[in-house]
């Protein structure tokens, strides 16, 4: 495990660990196992059995890229106010992988809790006197459970993922989550046929935990008890999030290519599509196609939505430089297409299972020549599935490629959320001529600007009217779509270009702003720093600091943001990037002495961001009297003389 | 007079009159003559003979001058001029969108041998349903005559210095039946009476319709030793059949060529093409080996040999394959599209 900035290192200011930790309902656990080895079913069933007992919880799969074989961890946290963001230090260490124990235990807070296998062949109880260890006699407790099956040559394969579960079992006992919640997740992992595998497992978490109630204490300081907190909540990652946004907008051409971490955008939406949109003949209102490319991808959901249908495709860092030709051109020749960037570490391979927010100004202007991009960035999974409908909505009225930006943590891994609420608006088309139309209106000029806002009209092929017809090009055009060179005509099309992304400002999802309109301090984030924001802003009135608080869902900036920043002294803008892009989005649109106000605080080491890497920064700054500070996300010494955007430079 | 000219198009059960001018386009911008133009024209005259809907064709190509000819037929269909290489893609996503759609792809040899061969090569393999026309001349023309990948071995660069290509040639021919098409044919752009019943082939073909026509760059690629020239392409010229295409019920299928008679296929939309064997008796159309072999002599003993080396009649097309609705998707209701609030709530439950 990497070592991750932690609010409890005494290197980092060390005053936001000074609240007593709660013994109940404030827990974060940490399991490190091998990859490949079956436990995430095992994780699940923790996940479950909380939901099940009211207690808002989730889950991240903290991987490297590797199939089979190498360490990874899953971190689970459970918080009764709902705070789920990334923690670096948790309160239970399970090390079912001896490879990372020892690294692992090391790195855990004084006073945490270590379960380990008793098969190690060294002894982790000697190595910190300051952690409660347990040696687990994994072994003997997973075949009690599931005796030797000669007669299975699978046995022990099986075995090796049974014994995941005589760790949720001792867990549980730990942790006083109800064994009759574990069975009950477990039932639901193995449904159906699978329950004969259901039942020992079942066995397996209770050897578990009988043999903790029998050999541990029952009253360790981490605790949960029944909430009525999670009733009508889900938990949800946001690519199947997004993938259930693809099908309730009405996504009629999906085109991908496979790339962590978007593939399972496209699978989840295959998987529903064909669920859902499939008639009882087996005919289906949808085209999934897996391109040869990126590439091949773009192209093809372009080619998609110029002949009229609601395209979409999914991709990752990598793939969007691929696609960038593509969509510059779809950006002249003004062709709808919604492109879901799940973003990893870059550059290039870069951490490829590691989460970023690297690639938002990129999005933003990607093309050749001026381009200037819709991009939509959820911060909840419930986002993920509205702002994707939304996507497809707008790509058809701006007749523009819009980019959906999730990130890794936020796409990838299991959060809580409220039930998603079916569309209000009907599906969006845009102006689009029928044959009826183009009768009646006597003209047809595919770039004319006939409304004033940029938005021109146009036809799609199949349209039998001797109006419908244009020539669609990447050269320069008039307002008929004819070839043109003349300086005059290439200028007021990248005008009305400009206009209509100005239409588009004002129309795209606005800016959430919460708390104290007259604080001091002002806090600006967007996409998944938002699990992170809340707890956050608790830490800092914990400490004296108010905050007001900004989210971003979209690009180009709304004018409300420069509002935001007009209320408040200091505005922080907290990014999961190196170099504060969108803060450099966002001095381009503040005047003056607005923008002296912005202090930027990144996060760019491959982790999700934590409460502590935003309350940390603040609460240095805050206290410096003056001096425009230069605060970067990287706490451990790593990231010194990296460049980043100093504060009013 | 107008009314003389008019063309009479079938359009789902109703048929429409339209003027010759819909079938025509924009004025050539291209050399004067040059191969493509040629082409173009045939492609007018099979669109009109067969009574192609513009309105339901869509055209779309790369980049390069081939590229740059969907603008100069069927002004009443919506065309796309799209990136170098890629148009491939965009097609795919055409029909996709629109199962309805006739799809016409003009591409180059620099488009579709160079940067374009994986695009090329994947519709191929996909079938892709579009009558894929490649304007092989061996060349780039648009940035002053750079060797092609269909460039011969030691062809020359015409300017002063002269270089010589050092690398062989791809046979796109080759490489599409290699990759799946299910019709793929050379010609050459001064055989109208070959290529104009090809073009109706192509059109009335479900699936991916190669067509490499050998097109002379008259200003780059026109010089004595090149195999891409006018000079050498007829002097070189051997047909494998002589072409004939009618619309005819007739009952049944024959695809089985003999030597030296007549074989009648019949395509997708109950039309037949005819095909004589000429000097290459042994060729049998429905067989990728002999294609290949075929195609592998020609290269051999340096002729040019046209005509339709494959067909596939009984593949399924791509778009076919995705099993969508009778209903082109650029045209289902809400309804269609967005399921009911009883099945997201259903969806929520089981989450």
């Amino acid at each position: 495990m990497p070592s991750t900035p932690s609010l409890v290192e005494p290197a980092a200011s060390g005053s936001a660990a000074a609240k007593p930790k709660s013994v109940f309902n404030d827990l974060s656990i940490r399991v490190g196992t091998v990859n490949g080895s079956g436990s995430q079913s095992a994780n699940l069933v923790i996940l479950r059995a909380l939901h099940a007992m009211g207690i808002p919880c989730g889950g991240k799969n903290v991987f490297p890229s590797n199939i089979e074989g190498l360490p990874t961890w899953f971190h689970l946290r459970a918080n009764v106010a709902g705070h789920l963001a990334h923690r670096a230090d948790p309160d239970i260490l399970v090390c079912m992988n001896e490879m990372t124990a020892h690294g692992d235990l090391l790195e855990l807070k004084p006073g945490a809790i270590c379960v380990y296998r008793d098969d190690f062949s060294a002894d982790l109880s000697t190595v910190r006197d300051d952690v409660t260890c347990f040696a687990v006699p994994f072994n003997k407790l997973v075949e009690q459970a599931y005796p030797p099956d000669k007669t299975d040559k699978s046995y022990r394969d099986k075995l090796r993922k049974v014994i995941n579960m005589v760790y949720v079992g001792v867990v549980a006992s730990i942790c006083d989550i109800e064994i009759e919640a574990v069975e009950t997740g477990i039932k639901l992992e193995f449904p159906g046929r699978k329950a004969k595998a259901g039942a020992i497992n079942i066995a397996a978490a209770r050897a578990g935990y009988e043999w903790a109630r029998a050999n541990l204490p029952t009253d360790l300081p981490c605790r949960v008890k029944r909430l009525d907190a999670t009733g009508d909540k889900i938990l949800i990652d946001g690519n199947k999030a997004a993938a259930l946004g693809a099908v309730f907008g009405g996504v009629s051409v999906m085109t991908w290519y496979p790339i962590t971490p978007s593939s399972s955008v496209a699978e989840d939406t295959e998987a529903l599509l064909r669920r859902y949109r499939t008639d009882a003949e087996g005919n289906q209102t949808f085209a999934v196609i897996q391109a040869e490319d990126e590439l091949a991808a773009i192209g093809m959901a372009i080619g998609a939505g110029w002949a009229g249908a609601r395209a979409m495709t999914a991709t990752s860092g990598p793939g969007i430089s691929l696609m960038t030709e593509f969509v510059g051109m779809g950006y002249f020749a003004e062709i709808p297409v919604v492109i879901i960037d799940v973003q990893r570490m870059g550059p290039s391979t870069g951490l490829p299972t590691r989460t970023s927010q690297g690639d938002v100004l990129k999005l933003h202007l990607l093309g050749h020549g001026d381009c200037r991009n819709i991009v939509l960035i959820p911060g909840t999974v419930e986002e993920c599935f509205n702002l994707v409908i939304e996507s497809l909505d707008l790509a058809q009225r701006f007749q523009t490629p819009v980019f959906v930006a999730l990130d890794l943590d936020l796409g990838m891994n299991l959060w809580l959320s409220p039930k998603f609420k079916y569309p209000e608006k009907p599906i969006q088309r845009g102006k689009v001529l029928t044959a009826e139309d183009l009768e009646r209106q006597g003209s047809f000029h595919r770039y004319k600007d006939v409304d004033g806002d940029g938005i021109c009209q146009r036809t799609i092929p199949g349209t039998e009217h001797p109006l419908a017809a244009y020539f669609t090009r990447g050269t320069g055009h008039d307002e008929s779509s004819g070839y043109s060179e003349r300086p005059e005509v290439w200028k007021k099309n990248l005008d009305r270009l400009a206009r209509k992304l100005e239409t588009a400002r004002g129309e795209i999802p606005a800016p959430v702003v919460e708390g104290d309109p007259d604080a001091e301090v002002g806090l600006i984030a967007y996409g998944g720093t938002h699990a992170a924001m809340a707890e956050a802003r608790e830490i800092l009135a914990d400490e004296g600091v108010a905050t007001a608080y900004c989210r971003i869902r979209a690009l180009p900036i709304a004018d409300g943001v420069a509002d935001f920043v007009e209320q408040h002294k200091r505005v922080y803008v907290v990014e999961q990037n190196r170099d504060a892009q969108i803060m450099t989005l966002l001095r381009e649109r503040l005047r003056g002495e607005l923008i002296d106000r912005l202090v930027s605080i990144t996060h760019y080491d491959g982790t999700p961001i934590a409460a502590g890497d935003v309350a940390v920064p603040v609460l240095e700054r805050e206290r410096i009297a003056a001096g425009p500070e230069i605060v970067t996300g990287a706490r451990q010494g790593n990231g010194a003389g990296a460049p980043t955007m100093a504060a009013g430079a | 007079m107008a009314v003389q000219t008019d063309i009479q198009v079938e359009s789902a059960g109703r048929t429409l009159s339209l003027p010759v001018s819909a079938f025509q386009g924009l004025p050539s911008t291209l050399c004067k003559g040059c191969g493509h133009n040629s082409i173009t024209s045939y492609l007018i005259e099979a669109a009109k003979s067969t009574g192609l809907n513009p309105y339901k064709t869509v055209k779309l190509s790369g980049i390069g001058c081939s590229s740059k000819t969907p603008a100069y037929f069927l002004q009443a269909s919506h065309g796309f001029n799209a990136l170098h290489g890629r148009m491939p893609s965009v097609a795919t996503g055409a029909v996709a969108a629109n199962r309805q759609l006739v799809c016409i792809g003009v591409s180059g040899d620099g488009d579709t041998a160079n940067i374009g061969l994986g695009q090329f090569k994947h519709a191929c393999r996909r079938n892709t349903p579009m009558v894929y026309i490649i304007e092989n001349n061996g060349c780039y023309g648009l940035t002053k005559g750079q060797f092609s990948a269909t460039a011969d071995l030691n062809a020359r660069l015409r300017r002063p210095t002269g270089e010589t290509n050092p690398t062989l040639p791809l046979d796109l021919c080759a490489e599409a039946i290699i990759a799946g098409a299910t019709f793929v044919a050379r010609s050459f752009s001064g055989d109208k009476k070959q290529l104009v019943p090809l073009i109706k082939a192509a059109l009335a073909h479900k699936g991916t319709a190669v067509l490499d026509i050998l097109s002379p760059c008259v200003t780059f690629n026109d010089f004595q030793g090149s195999t891409k020239s006018w000079v050498w392409a007829r002097e070189h010229e051997e047909q494998l059949q002589d072409v004939g295409f009618y619309v005819r019920r007739l009952p049944e299928i024959e695809v089985e060529q003999q030597p030296g008679e007549t074989t009648n296929v019949q395509l997708h939309d109950g039309s037949w093409i005819t095909l004589r064997a000429l000097k290459h008796k042994d060729h049998d159309i429905a067989s990728r080996d002999s294609a290949l072999r075929v195609i592998a002599a020609g290269r051999d003993s340096g002729e040019f040999l046209t005509g339709l080396l494959y067909l596939d009649n009984a593949g399924v097309d791509f778009v076919s394959s995705l099993r969508p609705v009778e209903t082109p998707l650029s045209m289902l209701p809400d309804e269609a599209l967005r399921p009911s609030a009883e099945t997201l709530a259903e969806i929520m439950e089981s989450i």
